[in-house]
């Protein structure tokens, strides 16, 4: 197990300076870069120019920005933002309980949908409700997110006026049901593409379990159906969505691009987007730290929970 | 067979055991109702039933029993007419090729058949009553209390995530048996029962720790839990290596005798049935063909098909094979203390665990001569064949072929030798691509390594009607053939390369015996005709000895013995060699005969 970690512990660090070499890299060659937008303001100087660039350490040549960069960071200072010099870290505290809220609602959406779907569709194979599964699946994988958000938006909001059409509550209340009433599209249509995507796997993994001939030793014992798929087959099934659960993590903390961008939703999802728009290089940079150290962590604890649950990989 | 009287008087003896047998089994039954159960509506059905069972000694009956397939199978019904009584207190031998309908048969007593299979006509009597088309949840009811069953492959056969006392535990609760604790005691009983070591630490192992043969143990602990009537085994040894096989067979056995159990036992290997058989039915396609006490089956025969299944079983001919030509040419291979190391754990960090795969292995093979490597499941046969080939690289020694030490060559270097060194592979389903067709399987190496296209068409169907398949062939695909058929494909398709030297691994070992002997036959002759070197891997120490002019034993990676097979079999030298021939199914008589004929 030491062993194990160690190992774990240095490729992801390897991983970790990969990421963030290329993060820099290609910052620097998108053009523009922080000053861009001073630069249409008739009232800068060149030598306002030039002492902001001094001042945001831009003048310095990139991998020295760069080791600069790293030497903070293990320090444990992420930097400052370029947009109004709040420290990147406070930043992302900001904005994370929308993403958590939002994605930890439509993850478990989806995880509990998706599982009995899946797990209904593979002992109903070739039923009608595996086909309507599998036409679903394919029709919400296909529309892209923001066409469902747009249609949710006229459908429910503007013509039926039954939930608010974006932001994470009403100014003014703060309430926990005013939260929850804004919750609700958003979550409904994130989770479309993950209950698409758990439902088929589930259903693969199923069907995987159910072949195996130790299913066929549970039936030969005399054990109730309902046992035989509650103990051999689920369990069995459920292994291999461990680690695709591990593989999802990251996102539960990163947020949906799209989605926060259509329901306005204050998440880490609309921070990348508008640090970019901003060229707010260290809020995005620490944005990459953050999710890369996601990535990591979640495949590090899908591999653990594996490990536990699995005894085939804990003994050995 | 010197052996046959002495079992025919065991079945004499065992017939005017019958009434004792049978009321023994009764009591086993009644003992049901002494534990705390809720009496079910079958268990009401099971007790008048009893009273007609004692008048009887039939515990399983089969009459016209027809099972029909979904459309558009090659043929309507899966078994038909099919007609055979399991007697108390006997082992019933079911055997057949694949697709005879013998594993259909077990299921549909067993009310394990998928749902698109269907028993149509006929009934099955259990006890006196008919369970053919009994619903499913009084089916359940008497699996595994009444009727138990145990499968081929124990690998796969125990679920990995539950400990082996859960699993047994789980056969008891299914059926309202005992409390846990009294559960607990029952299964420790059961895995002393079944011969398995450090029972309290078996309890709670996990399958994975457990080799084939324990893990088979712990099936039949299962099956036995509930002392069931009953026991159907469904080639329970097939997947099995010899030794362990001919223990489990004993296991079988001397739980059938202690507890006058009736056992219908499934097998495509009459040595098998040789061994442990009070009677036999023979299917073929669906239907019985013959059927008897073992005595008269095996010696008269009365049926073609049984006489060619017979005829099929490869047996331990102790002689030496003829070599084709006269030997004193350079050998095309010598392997000289050729070594490999499997290591696992951690590569930068932690702890190695090592484990010699191939130790300081060294022979060497002359041109146009079959060199058998035997072993069981880890003895390192298989990786021996995987290090000549080349597709491991070695930590030790030199393979010189055709005076050549290719151990040491990179990939590059040894690619213009591949064509020269071809492999069979052991499982004829897996090994073609199935979205290629048989034309493009054969074709495409040849091609990759130069040969023109129109003339690897021309000897691709050469080489299939060479191997006996016609020439339609090379356009199929390889579900469209038997298994038989496609291990023909994988010949051909390593002839296509004019190999000198073939590796054959367990080639023949996933095939029924009739199909075995034929491709067998097939490789002989081609070695006759080309006059290509084999190593030939197998298990199976019969079939090694139809085939190879020399055998080398293999143990925990070292080669313990190495002669021709009439040395071999005869007058074994070490000690594990004579263990592999002594567990031989159903050859210990010939074997006998021919040492005391020897001496």
């Amino acid at each position: 197990m030491r062993g194990f970690l160690l190992n774990r512990l240095s490729q992801s660090l390897a991983l970790l300076v990969i990421v963030s070499i290329i993060g820099f890299i290609i910052l620097s060659l998108i053009p523009g870069g922080p000053l861009s937008q001073y630069a249409r303001d008739p009232s800068m100087t060149q030598q306002d120019m030039e002492r902001l660039a001094e001042q945001l350490g831009l003048n310095r040549p990139l991998w020295i920005q760069y080791f600069d960069w790293v030497w903070r960071l293990v320090q444990g200072d992420w930097g400052r933002s370029f947009r109004d010099g709040t420290s990147v870290l406070t930043v992302i505290g900001r904005h994370i309980f929308a993403t958590l809220l939002l994605m930890g609602t439509s993850t478990v959406i989806a995880i509990a949908i998706g599982t009995w779907i899946g797990i209904r569709g593979a002992t109903h194979r070739y039923s009608m409700f595996d086909y309507l599964a599998t036409i679903g699946a394919m029709v919400a994988l296909s529309i892209p997110t923001f066409w469902f958000g747009l249609v949710g938006i006229y459908v429910f909001s503007l013509q039926l006026g039954w939930v608010p059409a974006g932001n994470m509550y009403t100014i003014g209340d703060g309430s926990v049901l005013n939260y929850l009433h804004h919750l609700i599209l958003p979550s409904v249509v994130l989770s479309l593409v993950h209950v698409a995507v758990w439902s088929r796997y589930m259903r693969t993994a199923t069907l995987d379990a159910i072949s195996q001939d130790f299913v066929k030793t549970a039936r030969a014992k005399g054990l109730s159906e309902r046992r035989i798929l509650l103990k051999h087959v689920v369990g069995n099934a459920l292994l291999p969505m461990i680690t695709l659960a591990g593989v999802q993590l990251p996102s539960i903390l990163t947020g949906a691009l799209v989605t926060e961008t259509v329901f306005t939703w204050p998440g880490m999802g609309r921070l990348f987007l508008d640090s970019l728009g901003y060229s707010d290089y260290p809020v995005v940079m620490g944005l990459l730290i953050f999710s890369a150290i996601l990535v990591i962590l979640g495949n590090l604890i899908a591999d653990i929970v594996v490990a536990i649950v699995d005894p085939r990989i804990r003994l050995a | 067979m010197s052996q046959l009287p002495t079992r025919e008087c065991q079945y004499e003896r065992r017939v005017l055991d019958l009434s004792d047998r049978a009321a023994k089994s009764v009591r086993s039954l009644n003992s049901q109702q002494d534990v705390p159960m809720p009496l079910k509506g079958e268990d009401t059905l099971m007790a008048s039933s009893i009273q007609a069972a004692d008048s009887q000694d039939v515990a399983l009956s089969v009459r016209d029993l027809c099972i029909s397939l979904p459309g558009g199978m090659e043929r309507a019904f899966a078994v038909e007419n099919v007609s055979f009584d399991l007697k108390r207190g006997q082992i019933l031998c079911i055997i057949g090729e694949s697709g005879s309908g013998k594993s259909v048969t077990a299921n549909a007593i067993m009310g394990l058949l998928p749902k698109v299979i269907r028993v149509s006509s006929g009934a099955i009597h259990l006890d006196g009553m008919n369970i053919a088309g009994l619903p499913s949840d009084k089916l359940r009811g008497l699996r595994g209390r009444v009727v138990s069953m145990i499968f081929q492959d124990p690998l796969s056969a125990l679920n990995p995530l539950m400990t082996v006392g859960a699993q047994i535990d789980e056969a008891m609760a299914a059926h309202g048996f005992g409390t846990p604790k009294s559960r607990r005691s029952r299964a420790i009983e059961l895995l002393t029962e079944v011969g398995l070591p450090d029972v309290q630490l078996m309890y709670h192992q996990y399958p994975f720790r457990l080799s084939g043969g324990q893990r088979q143990r712990v099936m039949i602990a299962i099956a036995l839990a509930l002392e069931p009537a009953i026991l159907i085994a469904d080639e329970p040894t097939t997947a099995l290596d010899v030794t362990t096989q001919a223990q489990i067979l004993k296991l079988i056995r001397d739980i059938q005798r202690r507890k006058g159990m009736s056992v219908m036992f499934i097998t495509h290997d009459f040595g098998v049935v040789a061994e442990i058989a009070d009677s036999v039915v023979v299917m073929e396609k669906g239907h019985v063909v013959e059927q008897g006490s073992a005595v008269q089956v095996l010696q008269s025969p009365g049926h073609p098909y049984t006489r060619r299944l017979i005829a099929a079983v490869p047996h331990l001919t102790g002689k030496d094979r003829i070599p084709l030509e006269a030997a004193g040419k350079a050998p095309i291979l010598q392997v000289n203390g050729l070594v490999k190391t499997y290591r696992s754990g951690a590569k930068w960090f932690g702890a190695t665990r090592t484990v010699p795969a191939v130790n300081d292995v060294s022979f060497d093979l002359a041109p146009g001569r079959t060199l058998g490597v035997v072993g069981e499941s880890g003895s390192g046969k298989s990786s021996l064949g995987r290090l000549l080939i080349k597709l491991m690289d070695s930590d030790g020694g030199r393979i010189l072929f055709e005076g050549r030490d290719i151990a040491g060559l990179s990939e590059a270097g040894f690619r213009p030798l591949r064509p020269r060194i071809q492999m069979i592979f052991q499982d004829p389903f897996a090994s073609l691509n199935p979205r290629s067709t048989i034309g493009h399987i054969l074709t495409v190496g040849p091609i990759a390594h130069g040969m023109p296209s129109a003339q690897a068409r021309e000897e691709a169907r050469g080489l299939l009607s060479h191997v006996g398949l016609d020439a339609g062939a090379f356009g199929r695909y390889p579900h469209e053939f038997s298994g038989g058929q496609r291990q023909r494909i994988g010949i051909a398709r390593a002839l296509m390369f004019k190999p000198t030297l073939l590796i054959a691994d367990e080639a023949v070992s996933a095939l029924d015996v009739s199909i075995q002997a034929q491709i067998l036959k097939l490789l002989d002759q081609i070695q006759r005709e080309t006059g290509v070197s084999m190593i030939f891997i197998t298990h199976d120490l019969r079939v090694a000895s139809q085939i190879c002019d020399e055998i080398a034993v293999m143990q925990r990676g070292r080669i313990v013995e190495r002669g021709p097979p009439s040395q071999i079999f005869l007058n074994p030298k070490s000690s594990y060699t004579r263990e592999l021939v002594a567990a031989i199914p159903g050859e210990k008589p010939e074997h006998a005969r021919q040492a005391s004929a020897n001496r």
